[in-house]
């Protein structure tokens, strides 16, 4: 196929270029975030610099530079979200683990991420834990639900990923 | 149009669309089969899924057909009773059946729900209807049927001329006429064209896409096979949100059965035209509905519009004409080459043709998506198939079109609902949110929540969004905590009016919808915020203070044990009181006291 650039400056061929964001996706499904080395790899793939890599992968909100807690929460803040009292769950998880959007508690068993909306908006206000979805939810059935993620100090769960950094 | 009975078999079908599966549709599925080869039924009932029914409040469901009934609200505990009320002179499950959230009356049959009775099904017509994991269900109500009616029979010219005298226009947001873009595409001299499917549904507050991609995934691919064929492109990509994972999976599903029938691939259906349809996920940012932006995504860039001319239909993807179109738009290309233009623009109004999808949601007894013909006035929707406001509260504001909508009283609830109308109004169409608000939402903090995602959703590129957003949530913030004077609205208002005039996309142009029409109908809420310094919904938190009725406190100690700063004291059975200076206005007790508490309501909100 014909070597073509989108008018967006010199750019590699673009059936290579076009495949960067379905391998980011492809990197974070295998690892739970890109690493320094998924970023390398792709880099050396497509020919296109690491710089310019990272610059594509921090606009998108879908990418995370760090490994999720085992229990990565995502809590939609979409309009039916906001008002059915979303910022509710943000500021629990504030008080109680000390994380905000984007970070990880040091035992590694929380993650958490503010998201626009999963249209799931009839169910409002929503929380999603790894991939299960939890609806209308308010302030206590949350804290409940975090209760029966993590019962106690020494809660004996089986560890599916890596401890996070620091 | 509903699944007919094969041979007498009767059928269950279970809602499987991100709503049901979220509250274990899948295992009440599972259960009722097993429950019904338990009764020895199996030989005569059939277990099935469906799609979204659109009306996720009450899920999960479950219809019995060809009888019609509608159970709603089902748990795998109830899978024995639905399988014993198979058996021949049973009777249904009477409490499962809907409630009217006012009048309180049990309807047990589909068609009688108002909620449905009202609407006009054109885009949504086989969602909850068919399996959308089955090819030959979606053929069983017609579908491809008009891809066989248009290729190698009929001309790209024809196909746009009957795109046009239908009158669709596009359906993301705009209104832009639909035929347009496809003769300007259809037009430019031969070589490589492309044609997408824009599933990128960022609006918050908004999910028709993801319903009619998870509940019918084959509308929208014949419509994108249909588009192709009229633009002369082979090549269609299906770009949709990762958060949406069922209807990404869906989608991929159905494609592989549509190149197994040859309704994609090779020289489809014996013509010459060879088309094929790629899905890609997108990365989770807004703006990447705008078209442009889009492009670049695809591309393997930084999501960011560029400047329109040229259109994309001229120089699109790669630099080749390229036409986009929202999931909605092409659901409807299908019936209009069907069922003809003429029936097409039949419905609705003179100058918006065809119907509406809405996803109605907030505070509103039956949430869900709603389809009506363009111009049916708002308050139809709200309350007679909305059900109306619950909880005996007061209808504020109803925002339309998400983050570029706005916020419309109770005085425009007779307005007829088309692009045009609602653009007068000051709000748009957009992708078709429907949030109501009662007297319990406070309208700057609504304005204030769609600011600051529009501002964080910015992707930087023009100055005016990318300050001018900013600015407007500070201002908004200094408002909504008490520090605002009656000069900042005349800021805000001015530098409102300046991004809408100044961006260079949708999204920055359309920001600032929220906050100018907030400003023309509830500038009274934003005079008490700014002059009185108090919240009449007591909402703000800066502005509010909580408190207990000693008179209804029975004194059960559960907001004292949820308090985080030990701001509640009292002994049991005593009124308890409350610390105003340890107070941090978290909520808690107020929810605890509301959901948990003997007494329930003795603590309060005032501003």
């Amino acid at each position: 196929m014909a070597v073509e650039t989108s008018g967006r400056g010199p750019n590699p061929p673009r059936t290579k270029r076009c495949e960067l964001i379905p391998l980011l996706q492809q990197a974070q499904k295998e690892e739970g975030f890109l690493s320094p080395s998924a970023i390398r790899r792709i880099s050396r793939r497509l020919a296109v610099t690491e710089n310019e890599i990272y610059g594509v992968a921090t606009f998108y909100t879908q990418f995370r530079f760090r490994p999720p807690g085992r229990y990565n929460i995502k809590v939609c803040l979409g309009t039916a979200c906001h008002v059915g009292g979303g910022q509710n769950f943000m500021d629990v998880m504030k008080t109680d683990k000390h994380i905000d959007h984007g970070e990880t508690t040091t035992d590694g068993k929380f993650s958490l991420e503010r998201v626009a909306c999963l249209g799931c908006c009839a169910l409002a206000p929503v929380v999603v834990v790894n991939d299960e979805v939890h609806g209308r939810m308010n302030r206590v059935t949350f804290m409940q639900l975090l209760e029966t993620l993590d019962p106690s100090p020494e809660a004996a769960l089986p560890a599916e990923t890596e401890e996070s950094p620091e | 149009m509903r699944h007919d009975a094969v041979e007498g078999k009767t059928k269950v079908l279970v809602c499987e669309g991100t709503g049901c599966v979220s509250s274990k549709s899948p295992e009440i599925r599972q259960a009722i089969q097993s429950a019904v080869r338990g009764k020895g039924l199996d030989g005569r009932v059939e277990v099935g899924l469906t799609g979204c029914h659109g009306f996720c409040e009450k899920g999960p469901i479950v219809v019995v057909e060809p009888e019609g009934l509608f159970y709603c609200r089902v748990k795998p505990e109830d899978a024995k009773d639905i399988a014993a009320s198979l058996v021949d002179g049973a009777e249904p499950v009477k409490r499962l059946f809907y409630r009217h959230p006012v009048s309180k009356e049990t309807v047990p049959y589909y068609r009688d729900i108002m909620f449905y009775k009202k609407q006009n099904r054109v885009i949504l017509r086989n969602c909850g209807i068919i399996n959308p994991e089955v090819i030959e269900d979606y053929e069983a109500q017609g579908g491809y049927e008009a891809l066989r009616r248009v290729v190698g029979k009929m001309s790209p010219e024809d196909i746009v001329a009957e795109i046009r005298k239908a009158g669709l226009r596009g359906r993301g947001g705009a209104g832009f006429p639909a035929a347009v873009k496809w003769d300007v595409c259809r037009r430019q001299p031969g070589g490589e064209k492309f044609v997408i499917c824009n599933a990128d549904e960022g609006d918050p507050g908004a999910f028709m896409d993801r319903s009619i991609l998870e509940a019918d995934p084959h509308s929208v691919i014949e419509g994108l096979i249909i588009l192709g064929y009229a633009v002369g492109a082979r090549r269609g990509f299906i770009y949709c949100r990762a958060e949406y994972p069922l209807a990404v999976r869906r989608v991929r599903m159905a494609l592989d059965q549509a190149r197994r029938k040859n309704y994609l691939g090779e020289g489809i259906l014996g013509a010459g035209f060879d088309f094929k349809v790629e899905v890609f996920e997108g990365a989770g940012a807004f703006v990447c509905g705008e078209e442009t932006a889009l492009i670049a995504s695809i591309e393997g860039s930084r999501g960011m519009p560029r400047s329109r001319p040229p259109f994309p239909a001229e120089k699109g993807l790669w630099g080749k004409p390229t036409v986009i179109n929202n999931v909605k738009t092409l659901a409807s290309v299908p019936p209009i080459i069907t069922r003809g233009a003429e029936w097409f623009s039949s419905i609705g109004t003179a100058s918006s043709k065809g119907t509406a999808v809405f996803a109605l949601t907030g505070k509103i007894a039956n949430s869900g998506l709603v389809e009506v013909p363009m111009g049916a006035p708002l308050s139809t929707i709200i309350y007679e198939i909305g059900g109306g406001i619950p909880n005996k509260k007061n209808f504020k504001a109803v925002q339309t079109g998400g983050p570029s909508g706005g916020c419309l009283p109770a005085i425009q609830l007779e307005l007829p609902i088309d692009f045009d109308s609602l653009q007068a109004a000051g709000s748009m169409m957009g992708s078709g949110g429907l949030v109501v608000m009662d007297e319990d939402t406070c309208i700057v903090d609504v304005a204030r929540f769609f600011l600051s995602f529009t501002q964080s959703e910015s992707c930087g590129k023009c100055v005016p969004c990318r300050v001018g957003t900013r600015h407007m949530v500070a201002l908004l913030e200094k408002i909504t905590t008490g520090k605002g004077t009656e000069e900042d609205l005349v800021k805000l208002e001015n530098l409102a009016l300046m991004v809408k005039q100044s961006s260079l996309c949708g999204l920055g142009q359309t920001a600032p919808n929220p906050v100018l029409t907030a400003l023309r109908y509830f500038r009274g809420e934003f005079i008490a915020h700014v002059v009185d310094k108090r919240c009449p919904a007591a909402v703000c938190r800066d502005l509010v203070t909580f408190r207990i009725i000693p008179d209804r406190c029975t004194g059960c100690r559960q907001c004292v044990k949820v308090c985080p700063t030990g701001a509640i004291t009292g002994p049991r059975s005593q009124p308890h009181s409350l610390d105003q200076s340890k107070c941090i206005k978290c909520r808690s007790c107020y929810e605890i006291c509301r959901f948990d508490a003997v007494a329930g309501e003795a603590i309060i909100i005032v501003s």
